[in-house]
């Protein structure tokens, strides 16, 4: 947080200089939820030093840097990318707001030790509205194979129901009015340095070994 | 006589089960991987070899691959060459406008670098032209940069000459190029760089920026001076 004093000319009735206090919440690079080494060997060390310390934090440092004295500098994040969602002139903002949010999402969504399928109500809710896991599961590998580029693949809850979607760049569930419950990041520098062009093996081990599925459910529950 | 009416029969079978495909009657793939014009090595120390290998055979392979599989799939599109399938990028399914612009970008990438020094400089008429609309060879180059970093996600960075014969930079997301009709620049490319961080991870992993500035040590200035002499 960071607190500045500016001069602004009062446009009332008595015109002459009053002194306007305002705070900026500046916007903070989350710590990994788990050590730097704790996906190995499923996502190296050194992928999630420049992921984590090199991408998600220019992410952090460009939106401060943006919003700072504009009026979106008290917002939350989560204001910030409703918004300027969809205003082509505020792209730069939306691109770094929602890549911070984001990717301090997609850390959360994963964990050592994860994978393998959920229980109770989320598992029963994916049962009804995808018919199965495995059905579940194709999509959400399809979802993420077919977002060319850069770009995410996610479940959300949208009126009730839970769907597969992809989103490109920074695009994010929130922009649509979906409720977010699970993300994996297919932008090529979230897994290059460990699966190079294999996509699809980066995939089906962040779903094999690394989803949290209590986190996605405890999104459910809160929904 | 039953014998040979049956080998009639069950032949064509067999090779229509252990061959699927591959018969007389399936067209050739009309699209094929172009031969790196240099070996995977020759980059160094712009970009490595294990970033040429990866990104020539496993990548620029699968645009191909995917490209004669999407085509295949329309049978509207089959005997079109890349660049009619570029100019309909615009009506043609996802599927080919990605693999169609990703064959011909990277296609148009290798060929337009060479060993590091061993590139030359513009003629002296691009020179000229880069002179005349960017200010200097420098305000071009960086004009180049500025959008190769400004790509965000997945993109190239282009210099063009637009249809009334100035030369301009832009940059175009995932595999789209100025070729295609839905471009918002048109025009001749003559040069390009992949910002894709597939074409630049593995050495620069974050640092887009470095990337850019040393790729121009491989830019081959013979071939590019030649495309603006044929635009």
């Amino acid at each position: 947080m960071s607190c500045r004093w500016t001069w602004r000319s009062s446009k009332g009735f008595a015109r002459f200089f009053t002194l306007r206090f305002t705070v900026f919440m500046a916007h903070t690079l989350p710590a990994l939820p788990y050590d730097i080494n704790a996906l190995e060997p499923h996502i190296s060390k050194t992928t999630l030093e420049f992921h984590h310390g090199k991408h998600h934090a220019a992410y952090v440092a460009n939106l401060n840097k943006l919003v700072e004295g504009s009026d979106l500098d008290s917002k939350s994040l989560e204001d910030v990318i409703t918004s300027v969602a969809g205003d082509a002139s505020k792209a730069g903002v939306f691109n770094n707001a929602a890549q911070v949010w984001n990717h301090s999402f997609y850390w959360q969504c994963m964990k050592p030790g994860g994978g393998g399928q959920p229980s109770g109500a989320l598992a029963e809710k994916i049962n009804a509205d995808f018919g199965s896991f495995e059905a579940f599961v194709e999509q959400f590998k399809t979802a993420g194979a077919t977002q060319f580029g850069s770009g995410w693949a996610w479940l959300v809850l949208d009126g009730g129901t839970l769907k597969v979607t992809k989103t490109a760049n920074a695009d994010l569930p929130l922009a649509h009015g979906q409720k977010a419950l699970l993300t994996m990041d297919v932008w090529e520098h979230a897994y290059y340095l460990d699966y190079q062009n294999k996509r699809p093996d980066y995939m089906a081990t962040f779903l094999d070994k690394l989803v949290n599925w209590d986190f996605v459910a405890a999104n459910l529950a809160a929904a | 006589m039953r014998r040979i009416l049956a080998a009639l029969v069950v032949l064509p079978l067999l090779v229509l089960l252990l061959c699927p495909g591959q018969g007389a009657w399936a067209a050739a793939p009309a699209f094929t991987l172009p031969a790196l014009p240099y070996p995977a090595e020759a980059l160094e120390p712009a970009i490595d070899a294990t970033t040429m290998t990866i990104h020539h055979d496993r990548h620029h392979q699968a645009y191909v691959d995917n490209l004669n599989a999407a085509v295949a799939r329309d049978p509207a599109l089959r005997g079109l060459s890349l660049e009619d399938l570029l100019a309909r990028a615009s009506q043609v399914p996802a599927a080919v406008r990605n693999n169609a612009g990703g064959h011909w970008n990277h296609s148009f990438f290798w060929t337009s670098l060479s060993r590091p020094e061993q590139g030359g400089e513009p003629s002296a008429a691009l020179e000229a032209a880069l002179v005349r609309d960017f200010g200097s060879l420098q305000q071009f180059q960086a004009a180049f940069r500025a959008a190769g970093l400004a790509r965000f996600g997945s993109g190239w960075v282009w210099l063009v000459t637009d249809p009334g014969g100035t030369l301009q930079v832009l940059s175009t997301p995932n595999q789209d190029n100025p070729l295609m009709d839905l471009a918002p620049v048109g025009g001749t490319p003559l040069l390009g760089n992949d910002v894709w961080e597939h074409a630049y991870y593995l050495r620069y992993q974050n640092r887009r920026a470095d990337y850019l500035d040393a790729w121009w040590s491989l830019v081959d200035w013979s071939v590019v001076s030649d495309r603006y002499a044929a635009r």
